[in-house]
Formats: structure tokens, C-alpha cells, sequence
């Protein structure tokens, strides 16, 4: 992690791309964008010409011009209709090739995950068979240059998976599994946004894919693997203690009696880099905060305030730091 | 915005003229810190997720109170006068001055706690 991770220039961007599932539509988007430029041109230059060598001809009677046709005067209608129809079927053939190239699946992915969409932030599971699964939130890392895919699914109402620069949009609905595949060519973050509205918070509804060499990837995925960290200090332990009491119920800290399943898992917080689905970045000064108050923060937010005293605040702050 | 730009250019010029006559010469705060740089810290830092900030959309905090007037309060937290050097210190340090208090420690160095403080007291 010595040199600063690559950005796309736009983060959301959709004009530029960085891996095989989302090249083709790049390409696409260009070239339909090149085809509409052209219809417009062409149908405007001819509609121009036609009125111009219309009023040359000193045509005025413009009653007798609907029914009068003078021979060969249907050429241009054809011309028109099978110059549309090639276009269109070419669209079409074009369409249909990328959707297929995007979506296939690409033999064995060196990594499945599951992608939960909730009201206002993304579930990550990584099934990786008994003793090497994990649940984390909001921040999806993929060993960069390897097909991964992504069952996406829906908590609450629909929500949609897009990372612009990795994979288009795929819906994430209530009692079905969707599939998408991710392949991103260099390490890098590459930022992403629900893309279907799903309530009050959907614009606070971001995440980020981190692609990272394959061997950052898995020591990444080997420290995600272990339960959450055995508090040392008092104030961390005592913090744990207020963490049982009031966070356990919605929060999972893996390997402690806290196993809620409302909020997103906790167990390795601290190696996440913004919280609430990218709404903050991860500082104590936004954590302490957030803690405190999230409906100031993210208004509607199904974390209530919990109005946890200030001394205790410092204690579960101790606490939530040790879950690297 | 563009018609702003003038009269803003005028206070501007005022402001400093007075800066010039009642504070030591050198363009920056009483403190010697910047208040450009000290917004920017308070919003890298996320002090805005407990504080409401005038002027800084993205704080929105409920959790301490509004910093309002900063630079014409006379105190700090209701115990510290405000002056440039018991601002900077509090926000190094709140917790020496209000034990228990809900403010965290936020690791800012000496220099980062003297910009934080030209912006606190730029907040008329
Ligand atoms: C009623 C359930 C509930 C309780 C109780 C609760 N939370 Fe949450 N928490 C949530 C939900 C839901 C979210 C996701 C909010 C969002 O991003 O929209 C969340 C988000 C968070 C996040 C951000 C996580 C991330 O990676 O984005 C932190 C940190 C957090 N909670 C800490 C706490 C702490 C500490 C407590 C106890 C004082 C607590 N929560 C109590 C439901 C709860
Ligand atoms: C976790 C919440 C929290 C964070 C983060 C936080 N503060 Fe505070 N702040 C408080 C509380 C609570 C008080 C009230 C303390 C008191 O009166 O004892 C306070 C008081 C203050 C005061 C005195 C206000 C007054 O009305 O007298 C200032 C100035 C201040 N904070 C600045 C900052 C700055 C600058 C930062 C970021 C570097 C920051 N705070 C971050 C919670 C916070
Ligand atoms: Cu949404």
C-alpha cells in the first residue's frame, strides 16, 4: 500500500472503463451516441435541402402537392425505411452481442460473493465454503485481473448494483437472486451507487469495489476471516460491555455474543475506509459522531440515535477501535 | 454569484484593512493560523458530525452545539475564555477542560489546531 491507490478520473463515470465487463458497453454507448449524432444530422440536412430546393422551384400551390406525386418520388422513402431498418438491426445485433459478452459466465470465478441491497447500505458475503466465509459492508475487494462473480440480491425493496466503471446496472429484488460479474484490469477503487430509488436515502447509498493486487487481496481476505478482536484495555472492555447492551442486538461482531443482523457487520470496522455506504468517511470524529446521532447525519437511516452518555461513548469508541 | 462578487470583494477589503490595523501584520490570524486550511481540516476531520457549522453545508451534526459565532463568543464550552490560545486548545485536548465530555480526542497537531482556530474565530 506504499504508492496511492488509482482512481478513475470520474469516479462515476460511465464513459470510461477499466475491465471486460463493462468495455463493450463503453464501446457501445460511443457508437450509438456516433449513430444518433448521425440520424439527426442526416434527417436535418435533408429536411433543409428539401425546403430550399422546393421554394428554388418556386412551388406555391400547396393544395395540389398532397395528392399529386411526380414519378420516381417514393425513392427517397425507401431509401429512408431501408437505411432504418440496417441501422436498427445492426443496433439490435450489437445490443444483444454485448449483453451476452457482459453476462456470461466466465468459467470458474476465482471469487463469488453475495451482494445484499438494503435500505440504505450493501450486505457483502464472501462464500468461500465452511470456515472461509465472511460477512462484511459497503466496501467490496477483489483480487484485481480475475472474473468474480456477484449474486445480488434484495432485503427490502429493489435497489440496483451499478459500478460504472466495472459492471452496468443489474437490480437487486426482494426474493430473487440476480447475477453480475466483475473483472477490474488494474488494482484500483472504483466508487458505485444504488441506481434504482429505494426511499429517502438512496443518494447515501454508495460503495466501493477496491481491486487489489492478488496477494493484498488475500492477506485481506485472511484478516476478514478472524472473529473480532478479544478487547485488552479496560476502557475496551468496559466499551464491549456497552456494545452487548446497546449495539448487539443490530450489530454481528463475529465470535461475541453481539449477532445482530439490522445494521452491517462490525467485526472488522476499522479496515473499512467510509461508513454508513460511503456516506463518511471513517475518522473518530464521524464514527463518535455517527454513533451518537445518525438521523443528523443520514435522516431516515434505520440506525436510531441512541443517546449512549458520553462516558460510555469514549469506552465503546475504544472498543470499536480495536476491530482492525 | 457574480453579482455577490463585487460587494464580497468590498467587505473583503475592509476586513482586511481592519485585520492590517488591530492584529499584528502578517495577513494571518492572532493565532498564525490559516482559516483556509482549517476549513479544510474541519471538514476532512468530520467535526460537522456533531457540530452544525455556518457556511459548511456538510455539517449537520446534532450531537455537540452549533458553532455559531465563534469568533464573537466569549467563551469556550462555557468554561474556557475564547481567546486564539484556549481555542487551540481545546480542540487539541477537550477533554482536559470538560472531563467526560462527548468531544473526542482527534490527534491534531499544534499547527492543524492554530488553523482550526483563524477558522473557528473567522465565524462572525
Ligand atoms: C436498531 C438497530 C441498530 C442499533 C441499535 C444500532 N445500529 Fe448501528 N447501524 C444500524 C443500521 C441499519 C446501520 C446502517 C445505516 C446506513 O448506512 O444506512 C448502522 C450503521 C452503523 C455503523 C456504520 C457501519 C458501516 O460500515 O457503514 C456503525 C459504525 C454503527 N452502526 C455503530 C453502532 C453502534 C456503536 C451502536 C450502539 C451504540 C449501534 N450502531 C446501534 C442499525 C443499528
Ligand atoms: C463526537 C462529537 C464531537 C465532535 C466529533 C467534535 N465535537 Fe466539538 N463539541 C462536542 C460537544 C458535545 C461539545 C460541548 C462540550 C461542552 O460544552 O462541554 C463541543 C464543543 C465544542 C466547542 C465549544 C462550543 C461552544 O458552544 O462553546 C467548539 C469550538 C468545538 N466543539 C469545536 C470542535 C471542532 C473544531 C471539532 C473538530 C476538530 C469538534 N468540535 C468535533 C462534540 C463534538
Ligand atoms: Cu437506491
Amino acid at each position: 500500500m506504499a504508492s496511492a491507490p488509482f482512481t478513475p478520473a470520474s469516479p462515476m463515470g460511465f464513459w470510461q472503463t477499466f475491465g471486460p465487463r463493462a468495455d463493450p458497453v463503453t464501446a457501445l454507448n460511443w457508437g450509438f451516441s456516433a449513430l444518433s449524432v448521425a440520424v439527426v444530422v442526416i434527417v436535418t440536412v435533408l429536411v433543409v435541402a428539401g425546403v430550399v430546393t422546393r421554394a428554388q422551384r418556386g412551388v406555391t400551390d400547396m393544395a395540389g402537392l398532397a395528392v399529386s406525386r411526380p414519378p420516381g418520388g417514393m425513392r427517397w422513402i425507401y431509401i429512408g425505411v431501408a437505411l432504418t431498418f440496417v441501422a436498427l438491426v445492426a443496433s439490435l445485433i450489437w445490443t444483444v452481442a454485448v449483453l451476452a459478452a457482459v453476462n456470461s459466465p466466465a468459467g470458474r470465478p476465482a471469487v463469488t460473493l453475495e451482494v445484499t441491497g438494503h435500505q440504505w447500505w450493501w450486505e457483502v458475503a464472501y462464500d468461500g465454503g465452511p470456515g472461509e466465509s465472511f460477512t462484511t459492508a459497503n466496501e467490496i475487494h477483489i483480487p484485481a485481473g480475475a472474473p468474480v462473480e456477484v449474486k445480488l440480491k434484495g432485503a427490502d425493496v429493489i435497489h440496483s448494483f451499478w459500478i460504472p466503471a466495472l459492471t452496468g446496472k443489474t437490480d437487486t429484488i426482494p426474493g430473487r437472486t440476480n447475477l453480475a460479474w466483475l473483472q477490474a484490469d488494474r488494482p484500483g477503487v472504483y466508487r458505485g451507487q444504488c441506481a434504482e430509488y429505494c426511499g429517502e436515502q438512496h443518494a447515501h447509498m454508495a460503495l466501493y469495489v477496491k481491486a487489489d493486487a492478488p496477494a493484498d487481496f488475500e492477506a485481506w481476505r485472511q484478516g476478514q476471516l478472524k472473529p473480532g478482536a478479544v478487547p485488552a484495555t479496560p476502557d475496551a472492555i468496559a466499551g464491549q460491555q456497552v456494545f452487548f447492551e446497546r449495539c448487539g442486538a443490530c450489530h454481528t461482531v463475529r465470535g461475541t455474543e453481539a449477532g445482530g443482523a439490522v445494521g452491517p457487520d462490525l467485526t472488522h470496522l476499522m479496515s473499512r475506509t467510509t461508513i454508513a455506504a460511503g456516506t463518511l468517511p471513517n475518522t473518530v470524529a464521524n464514527l463518535s459522531g455517527w454513533i451518537e446521532n445518525p438521523q443528523a447525519l443520514k435522516p431516515g437511516a434505520k440506525m436510531p440515535a441512541t443517546y449512549v452518555p458520553p462516558a460510555q461513548l469514549a469506552q465503546l469508541r475504544a472498543y470499536l477501535e480495536t476491530l482492525r | 454569484m457574480r453579482r455577490l462578487s463585487l460587494p464580497c470583494l468590498a467587505c473583503a477589503a475592509v476586513l482586511l484593512a481592519n485585520c492590517t490595523a488591530s492584529r499584528p501584520p502578517g495577513g494571518a490570524s492572532a493565532a498564525g493560523g490559516d482559516p483556509q486550511r482549517g476549513r479544510m481540516l474541519v471538514s476532512q476531520v468530520g467535526c460537522g458530525a456533531c457540530h452544525e457549522i455556518p457556511g459548511l453545508r456538510s455539517a449537520r451534526g446534532l450531537v455537540g452545539p452549533p458553532l455559531l459565532h465563534m469568533g464573537r463568543r466569549t467563551t469556550i464550552a462555557g468554561v474556557l475564555p475564547n481567546t486564539p490560545e484556549s481555542m487551540a486548545r481545546w480542540v487539541q485536548h477537550p477533554q482536559a477542560f470538560v472531563a467526560r465530555n462527548a468531544m473526542p480526542e482527534m490527534g491534531l497537531s499544534e499547527a492543524q489546531a492554530r488553523d482550526v482556530t483563524a477558522y473557528l474565530e473567522s465565524l462572525e
